[in-house]
């Protein structure tokens, strides 16, 4: 949406695809806040923010993009407030900032006031507020339109995309100078998440069939905070206000894995620390599978005014109010730090050079800013600072192209065409949600928050066996009219693409780093909490043909300032 | 796990084989651990996969499960089907063309929402910080910048249903006033001007089918009456 809104702006045709209308996007489930160190309650520093997203990536993410990412920050965010968020305000007219995890100042000291935020609905406020700023701009949204796979030539240039309009499933081809994908995750290759329905990896598939490779997909974020039971999310902003962990003792257990950061350590931390605790017989409720977070403690009115989304979530999922009584949570697979290589242009890049007219943005993308493990509200900071620069790429990319489009390459489209006659003449096959389930179990029981030597080797074999089911997925609703059986089926089909890249990646990565971590990675004095930096320090790379892994190194050069030298995390 | 057996009776239509509208009687298995009508409406769907509704964030935020149950609009995620009365009974929004089973053409819901101008206005040359705006005249926009387009209000108000063409509803009218109320937007006037007219605003007859329904508990009602307070105050 951000990258639409600059390519608007600087006059271009653009048409936006989605799955649904433009404000359903889960961008709109976002809570918490979007980080820029614009220092209003307190001073703070981009240099403190590169510093602390280097440290919360646990050393893998790319320190170039970092730094433009941190650099950029309060420029987009007040590019945002200018558009009309409703970013709530100091008593001096600023924007409100609040506390985070792993947000610190001076390199790591204390927690420090950098996520903006709107309530606890900053997601759903700038996900409006781009919208509206696009309808301003007529940018041409085509709503309900479910891209099926991306067009290359013979040379690997990106043409465009086949996509399916939903309401009347006709095939269509849409050709384009430059194609950018915004696609978001694919947290519903988990049994349990916070993500969704819609966040199926669509943009990783259709890139995965036509050559591309996926970096990092081993690195996937549990949210300590799900609604026990339910899956739905609660801001790490509540802790962020004041809200304490507690096990079935009682105790704020946080104290003893993170004594400085405490609640506000990283959330790779943080989760395991609750994992621990259940796996130790100290977690909550007759089964004893979860523990509680706890406000009971803050000023009502301070909940009222600052976290009401939160409180109905948890009056509404939890049947709990949490000015009474605390909140059931349990980690719960939340975003996915892979994704589709890119540089900080936003410029797709294969084997070292941009691919052709291809530009990826968001959970989608892979800069890398993340690294092993990204901090909270620096999703929707990547969002705005590389929607905008991959839009800026685009720009200049297209100034540089012939008036007349190429000759369209076919091979793309008749995949597309193939994939769903397939799905219509398919008889004697699996149902959707059977093969569905079994992805997911898999992924659950296999690739968690603590990953387990044997139990990957298993789980590459097994999801190697779901993938026979998509491949014979079978539905009965045969309608040309918003067939959503249908689209479930094409959605599987991304999804299993991004469940065999986690895996596969996942069992080959024989250290702990981040939200990656296996039992016999070994914690010694040049292995610090089984982080392998002599072996390990390197960016995974999985192609779909013959799923082979490649790897290439992390970038510690940053743009202007000094690297931030390895260091073993601790908070 | 206990399950129980729970009663629906949904309304049907599929344009590529159906001749007219029909409702089916239908029932599934549910367990202890579903909780809202989206739960059981998913496991309808494994049951039979032609049922066809919208859904995304399963959470209440993103707005695409609004749909008339029971008689009354409201989000199919936020609703515990236990609280219902059985057979459950669903059917799309009304007032707005189906275009299969549960789903509706929202595109006249969507015009008079663009038709609104539904962003901030304000022509001065942005400052090179954030625009000011004091925490008083912030707490202006709670309640209304919080509306997440699902249609539930405009769907069941009466005057809607008789001018979607003219009247622009509920949620427009909510989100006219989002931006009226907003200290950062400079065309209260010319925003007044699009709306006086007798039907665009002056077409609600404070029935309030719109508060009763919002799942966000938002009141469209008290909205347009203070537009219409300052359409007065303008005229003196």
């Amino acid at each position: 949406m951000r990258a639409a809104l600059q390519l608007s702006e600087a006059g271009l045709k653009t048409a936006v695809l989605s799955k649904v209308f433009p404000t359903r996007s889960h961008t709109v489930a976002a809570q918490g806040g979007v980080s820029a160190s614009l220092g209003n309650s307190e001073e703070d520093h981009w240099t403190w923010h590169m510093y602390d997203t280097v440290k919360g990536s646990d050393w893998l993410g790319d320190q170039d993009a970092i730094e433009f990412m941190c650099r950029e920050a309060p420029k987009v965010v007040t590019e945002l407030e200018h558009y009309g968020m409703p970013f709530d305000r100091n008593a001096d007219g600023t924007i409100y900032q609040r506390p985070f995890g792993g947000h610190m100042s001076n390199f790591g000291e204390k927690p420090v006031r950098r996520a903006c935020a709107a309530a606890d609905r900053t997601g759903h406020a700038m996900l409006h507020a781009l919208y509206q700023r696009n309808v301003r701009a007529n940018t041409h949204f085509f709503v309900e339109w479910m891209a099926l796979d991306l067009i290359r030539d013979a040379d690997g240039n990106v043409q465009g995309v086949v996509a399916m309009e939903m309401e009347t499933s006709e095939i269509v081809v849409f050709q384009a100078k430059a194609t950018l994908f915004a696609t978001g995750g694919a947290g519903r290759i988990y049994a349990s998440s916070t993500n969704a329905f819609i966040n199926t990896g669509d943009g990783l598939g259709m890139a995965a069939r036509a050559g591309i490779p996926l970096e990092d997909m081993e690195f996937w974020q549990f949210h300590p905070t799900g609604v026990a039971g339910a899956g739905v999310l609660i801001t790490e902003g509540v802790r962020g206000e004041g809200g304490i962990l507690r096990n079935s003792a009682g105790e704020r257990f946080m104290e003893r894995y993170a004594p400085n950061a405490k609640d506000l350590a990283s959330r790779d931390v943080v989760s395991r620390a609750m994992v621990t605790e259940i796996n130790e017989g100290r977690g909550c409720g007759p089964n004893k599978d979860h523990v509680l977070l706890d406000i009971t403690h803050l000023d009502p009115d301070v909940i009222m005014s600052k976290l009401p989304g939160i409180r109905e979530i948890s009056i509404k999922f939890a049947g709990v109010d949490p000015i009474k009584a605390p909140i059931p949570v349990v980690p719960t697979c939340h975003y996915q730090m892979g994704g589709i290589p890119t540089n900080y242009h936003g410029e797709v890049v294969v084997e070292g050079k941009p691919v052709h007219g291809f530009y990826a943005a968001g959970e989608c993308a892979c800069a890398s800013v993340h690294g092993a493990n990204r901090l909270g509200t620096n999703s929707l900071l990547d969002l705005l600072v590389f929607g905008k620069s991959s839009a800026n790429s685009m720009i200049d990319f297209i100034k540089q192209q012939p008036l007349e489009l190429p000759q369209l390459a076919t091979a793309d489209v008749e995949r597309s065409v193939a994939r769903v006659e397939r799905l219509n003449k398919q008889t004697n096959g699996v149902a959707v949600n059977d093969a569905r389930t079994a992805m997911q179990r898999t992924m659950q029981a296999h690739c968690g928050v603590f990953r387990f030597k044997d139990m990957l080797a298993q789980g590459v074999e097994k999801i190697l066996e779901v993938e026979k089911m998509v491949q014979q997925t079978e539905i009965s609703d045969k309608s040309s009219v918003f067939n959503m059986a249908r689209i479930e089926a094409l959605e599987l089909e991304n999804l299993i693409e991004v469940a065999k890249a986690t895996m596969i990646s996942a069992n080959a990565r024989t250290e702990s780093r981040g939200a990656h971590v296996r039992d016999d990675a070994p914690d010694t004095p040049e292995t610090p909490n089984g982080r392998d930096d002599a072996n390990w320090l390197k960016h995974t790379l999985w192609s779909r043909e013959g799923n082979r892994l490649e790897y290439k190194p992390v970038n510690l050069q940053p743009l202007t300032v000094d690297t931030i030298a390895l260091k073993t995390r601790s908070y | 796990m206990t399950t129980e057996t729970v009663k629906f009776r949904i309304y049907r239509y599929d344009p590529d084989k159906d001749a007219k509208p029909y409702m089916q009687d239908i029932s599934v298995e549910l367990d202890s651990t579903d909780r809202k009508l989206l739960d059981a409406l998913t496991k309808l769907k494994v049951k039979d996969d032609t049922i066809t509704f919208r859904r995304s964030c399963r959470e209440g935020v993103c707005g695409s499960d609004a749909m008339n149950i029971n008689g009354k609009n409201g989000l199919a995620c936020l609703t515990d089907f236990r609280d219902l009365k059985q057979p459950i009974e669903l059917r799309p929004l009304p007032g707005l063309p189906v275009v299969r089973d549960l789903i509706v053409d929202m595109t006249q819901f969507f015009k008079q929402y663009h038709s609104i101008k539904p962003y901030v206005i304000n022509d001065t040359p942005p400052p090179e910080r954030e625009r000011l705006q004091s925490p008083e005249d912030r707490e202006e926009l709670n309640g209304l910048y919080e509306c997440i387009l699902c249609a539930c209000c405009s769907t069941s108000c009466p005057s809607f249903w008789w001018n979607p063409d003219k009247f622009v509803g509920p949620a427009g009218l909510l989100a006219a006033y989002r931006f009226i109320a907003d200290t950062r937007d400079t065309a209260i006037n010319e925003r007044l001007d699009n709306l006086e007219d007798p039907y665009r605003l002056f077409r609600c007859h404070t029935i309030m089918n719109c508060v009763d329904v919002c799942p966000k508990g938002l009141n469209p009602t008290k909205a347009i009456g203070k537009i219409k307070d300052l359409m007065v105050k303008r005229a003196v």
